[in-house]
């Protein structure tokens, strides 16, 4: 399951970021998404897609989620890279570790062959920062407190709500 | 589990609908995106059968605004309640941060609420997690139907706990932001 407590750190955010920009220049793609396995985006680059990116992260977990169970159901552990191709616009979804997804946009510009070389050495470089933040997340320390969501945080927070959702 | 983003300042959680087939959940989400305004919803998706029963799942995205310099999003969920569909509704609950119960308050489908909590459990336990654990709201729903059950012996029933509960009937929007309001709050108030 996804490690609770889950956030992302500066540091670790440009980290990933500065891999997805590289892989988004070398496979000649169109976006590139990082998500987890519950939907939750992570990061994003390239074209903004004209659509929702929240909701597309959402159904690329379930489509990840969906796959896996049919792995499982014909014997395999899990399917570790799924591809979508359409007749203009295609899909890569690899898994990163245990819980990330890496999602590549492409289009004719580029092939799937190299898409899935390039995307082969962002993985290993994604895999090591995502493992330094599992690592990070499991031995906190004061530096990142959650000294943002004291009582003030959910004071506002409250607020916001009250005032949105009401008929 | 919700995702905090220290660099681009994000929070997202994560809430899901759970209840017995045709209970409401999806009603409920459908009154929400049209009632709030459009700068706080995203898409709305809804993964139906042609016959309008949830096959996969329904998706809102909701956005708070800032809060203390962080854009706070709630991702609403609502899971497929037929029984069969229990695959979808465990991949769904990966990662709550709060949930919702969707009860049927109609006298003939109180064995079905029993049943979808207790497959709630099941579920939950699956993932180590405990109800207990969870910001959880029950919303006692179709409250205006006749032949239905009365709130006490729904209580005793479905919530010895005391959970935060709320009679409604969704398809009017009785009830609706108030359930939503009293979990989306416990769920922030769990992060602090």
């Amino acid at each position: 399951m996804v490690k609770a407590n889950w956030k992302v750190f500066e540091k670790d955010y440009w980290a990933i970021n500065t891999i997805l920009e590289e892989l988004l220049d070398n496979s000649n793609s169109k976006s590139i998404l990082l998500l987890d396995k519950t939907g939750q985006l992570i990061s994003s680059v390239g074209q903004k897609p004209q659509f929702d990116l929240y909701t597309f992260a959402s159904l690329c977990a379930a489509d990840f989620e969906a796959n896996a169970q049919l792995a499982k159901l014909v014997g395999e552990k899990d399917f570790s890279t799924l591809y979508h191709q359409g007749s203009n616009e295609s899909m890569y979804l690899s898994r990163v570790e245990k819980d990330i997804i890496l999602v590549i946009l492409f289009n004719k510009k580029t092939t799937l062959g190299l898409v899935r070389l390039r995307s082969r050495k962002a993985l290993e470089g994604l895999g090591i920062v995502i493992r330094r933040l599992y690592d990070k997340l499991e031995y906190e320390n004061e530096e990142y407190s959650e000294s943002d969501f004291d009582e003030e945080f959910t004071a506002e927070a409250e607020f916001e709500i009250d005032s949105l959702f009401s008929d | 589990m919700s995702l905090i983003n220290y660099s681009s300042r994000e929070i997202n959680v994560k809430i899901v609908y759970y209840g017995p087939g045709l209970c409401g959940k999806t009603t409920n989400i459908q009154y929400i995106y049209n009632k709030v305004t459009p700068e706080t919803k995203g898409k709305l998706i809804t993964l139906a059968t042609e016959m309008d029963r949830t096959l996969f799942f329904d998706f809102l995205p909701l956005e708070l605004g800032k809060v203390k310099g962080f854009k706070t999003r709630f991702h609403l969920y609502t899971v497929p309640g037929q029984v069969y569909y229990d695959a979808s509704r465990k991949l769904i609950l990966r990662g709550v941060d709060g949930i919702v119960f969707v009860a049927d308050s109609q006298s003939m489908r109180y064995d079905a609420n029993i049943e979808s909590l207790y497959n709630l459990h099941e579920n939950l336990a699956e993932y180590n997690m405990k109800l207990e654990d969870i910001p959880f709201t029950i919303q006692y729903n179709k409250r205006d139907l006749p032949d239905t059950i009365g709130v006490d012996d729904l209580q005793q029933e479905l919530n010895p706990r005391d959970y935060p509960s709320y009679e409604a009937v969704a398809i009017e929007g009785v009830g609706v932001f108030n359930t939503l309001k009293s979990v989306a709050k416990s769920v922030l108030r769990n992060l602090s």
